[in-house]
């Protein structure tokens, strides 16, 4: 299988900028630079990653070690600062669901402005649009502005135009805890099928039972390291070993 | 699987404009965004984009025209004959660019919330916003035009395309400086404030409401050049010379060299702003995930 996710030697850091006005800026450069403007810190230390097509990888770590920033990058919401992220093919990201949704926009209003925003063309929301509404059980109220929607219909309707985007390369953030449970199940099936299909998954949540039963490779990040890589099953252990 | 798969490529690395282009379906459907949101809730509606330059104009007409003497009348021979449509029409005209610069500049913060999470092109939303701008304006153009109709206008094909020119000088113009102040936006909040001075003084720096040869007679033909130099001050004299003048006996004129040299230059500076715009975007928008 050709690699899908290339990233080698990847370094990030995060400027914690304490200031946001010219005035201090100026004040700082006139006075030679005296002290750091700026504290940083390190979000990705030589981070090296590959990933073959089709398959599904978790990213795994406590809050703050870098999982949310290596996804981001390899979206290409963010660069880094050295070393090189490579991607092949189309990458699209079910990154926090209803990013780009209008409160003020009808339903069907919002799948078309969110299928854009993540990369479909207008024949291609046409032709998945049923099935996009379908997936998402939101029937009649497709038409009604979202702002009336229940959140359990919000979020259902965000996840299926993402899921509806078919892309080579899946980003997953956080999204798993969607809806109700039998919502819940869906989704999880839905991936499990995607990734089924073929298509390369890379997974980020903290709820490690639904992890294990979806990847098969897991990834430990640790202060923007990557502390271990292996079989999901073995990275779940380490993680719940490294809280107790 | 997947035959012949693509290459391996560098994501977030955008083609500038040339994205905004290829991804014209989201453009169209933001403007739409746009345009349906900005007067959600309001009784008028899109009528507000009639209203609000409507008394506008009634208070600079009776401010400069009548009070301060601008328009010409049987008592006042030294005025601009036809005051009413001259200062419209460049008010329509100022009005796009205000607008326009105005949006762009807060479009990269206001959609922050994007940006942070998904890649597109962020230029899309600069360029939205002048968009959006040049819908709300299209129908304060209809109005000028029917004005003009009714004080006797008969342009000729070239002054209908000094028109043309003038708008596209003053778009260039807004999406170039809305790309700079956009990304500038997003590392110092000031940039949305110095935005709004800088408009303030562009509705004053380009003859809007006075006559051009007040600027040579006052001010000598040295600064006189360099407020030539303007593209906004260009835009607004091809307007006049399309919609005013053609309604008027001609004798008031145009400033020399308009459409020979003046026009050609503002559309260069214009095109440069554009260029000098799009370039520090492309160096500011591999932090605005980070820095939003």
């Amino acid at each position: 299988m050709p690699t899908a996710i290339e990233v080698t030697n990847v370094n990030k850091q995060f400027v914690l900028r304490h200031t946001r006005s010219i005035k201090e800026a100026f004040i700082w450069l006139i006075k030679g630079r005296k002290g750091d403007l700026s504290e940083k810190f390190h979000a990705l230390r030589d981070v090296c990653l590959e990933v073959r097509q089709g398959e599904t990888v978790a990213l795994l770590g406590f809050n703050g070690s870098g999982k949310s920033t290596l996804l981001k990058h390899i979206s290409g919401v963010m660069l880094p600062d050295s070393g090189s992220v490579r991607t092949r093919g189309r990458v699209a990201g079910l990154i926090e669901v209803g990013a780009g949704f209008h409160q003020d926009l009808s339903g069907r209003e919002n799948v078309y402005l969110n299928g854009a925003i993540l990369g479909m063309t207008e024949a291609q929301i046409n032709n998945r649009f049923a099935s996009i509404v379908d997936f998402a059980e939101i029937g009649h109220f497709i038409d009604t502005e979202v702002k009336f929607y229940s959140s359990g219909m919000y979020l259902r309707l965000a996840f299926a135009v993402a899921v509806h985007t078919d892309p080579d390369v899946f980003l997953v953030d956080e999204i798993l805890a969607v809806g109700d449970e039998p919502f819940q199940k869906k989704c999880i099936l839905k991936i499990k099928e995607l990734a089924a299909a073929g298509k390369t998954l890379v997974v980020v949540s903290h709820d490690l039972d639904v992890v294990a039963k979806i990847c098969e490779r897991g990834v430990l990040l640790d202060h923007g390291s990557v502390t271990f890589d292996g079989s999901i099953d073995d990275a779940v252990a380490r993680l719940r070993s490294a809280a107790v | 699987m997947s035959t012949g798969a693509p290459a391996l490529i560098r994501p977030g690395l955008g083609g500038g404009l040339g994205d905004v282009v290829r991804a014209r379906f989201l453009l169209k459907l933001l403007v739409r965004k746009e345009l349906k949101v900005r007067y959600r809730g309001s009784v008028l509606g899109l009528l507000w984009s009639y209203v609000k330059p409507g008394v506008q104009f009634v208070v600079f007409y009776v401010a400069l025209g009548v009070f301060l003497g601008l328009e010409q009348s049987p008592t006042n021979k030294g005025g601009l004959p036809n005051y009413a449509v001259y200062l419209f029409s460049g008010i329509v005209l100022i009005n796009f660019f205000t607008e326009s610069l105005g949006n762009a500049a807060r479009s990269i913060v206001g959609n922050g919330g994007l940006i942070k999470k998904i890649y597109l092109p962020r230029e899309l939303f600069p360029v939205a916003s002048v968009w959006v701008s040049a819908v709300h304006f299209f129908p304060q153009l209809v109005i000028l035009v029917l004005a003009c109709f009714l004080t006797g206008w008969h342009p000729t094909l070239l002054q209908l395309a000094s028109a043309g020119a003038g708008f596209v000088i003053v778009a260039l113009l807004a999406t170039g400086l809305g790309l700079l102040f956009g990304a500038a936006n997003v590392y110092f909040r000031d940039s949305e404030n110095f935005v709004d001075m800088l408009l303030m003084i562009a509705t004053w720096a380009s003859p809007v409401m006075y006559s051009f040869t007040m600027v040579q007679e006052k001010l000598g033909n040295a600064w006189y050049t360099l407020y030539q130099v303007n593209p906004l001050t260009v835009g607004v004299e091809a307007f006049h010379f399309a919609f005013w003048l053609p309604t008027t006996d001609g004798s008031a004129g145009i400033p020399p060299h308009l459409l020979s040299f003046w026009i050609p230059i503002a559309l260069l500076v214009s095109i440069a702003v554009l260029v000098l715009g799009q370039l520090t975007f492309r160096r500011l928008e591999g932090r605005f995930a980070q820095e939003l």
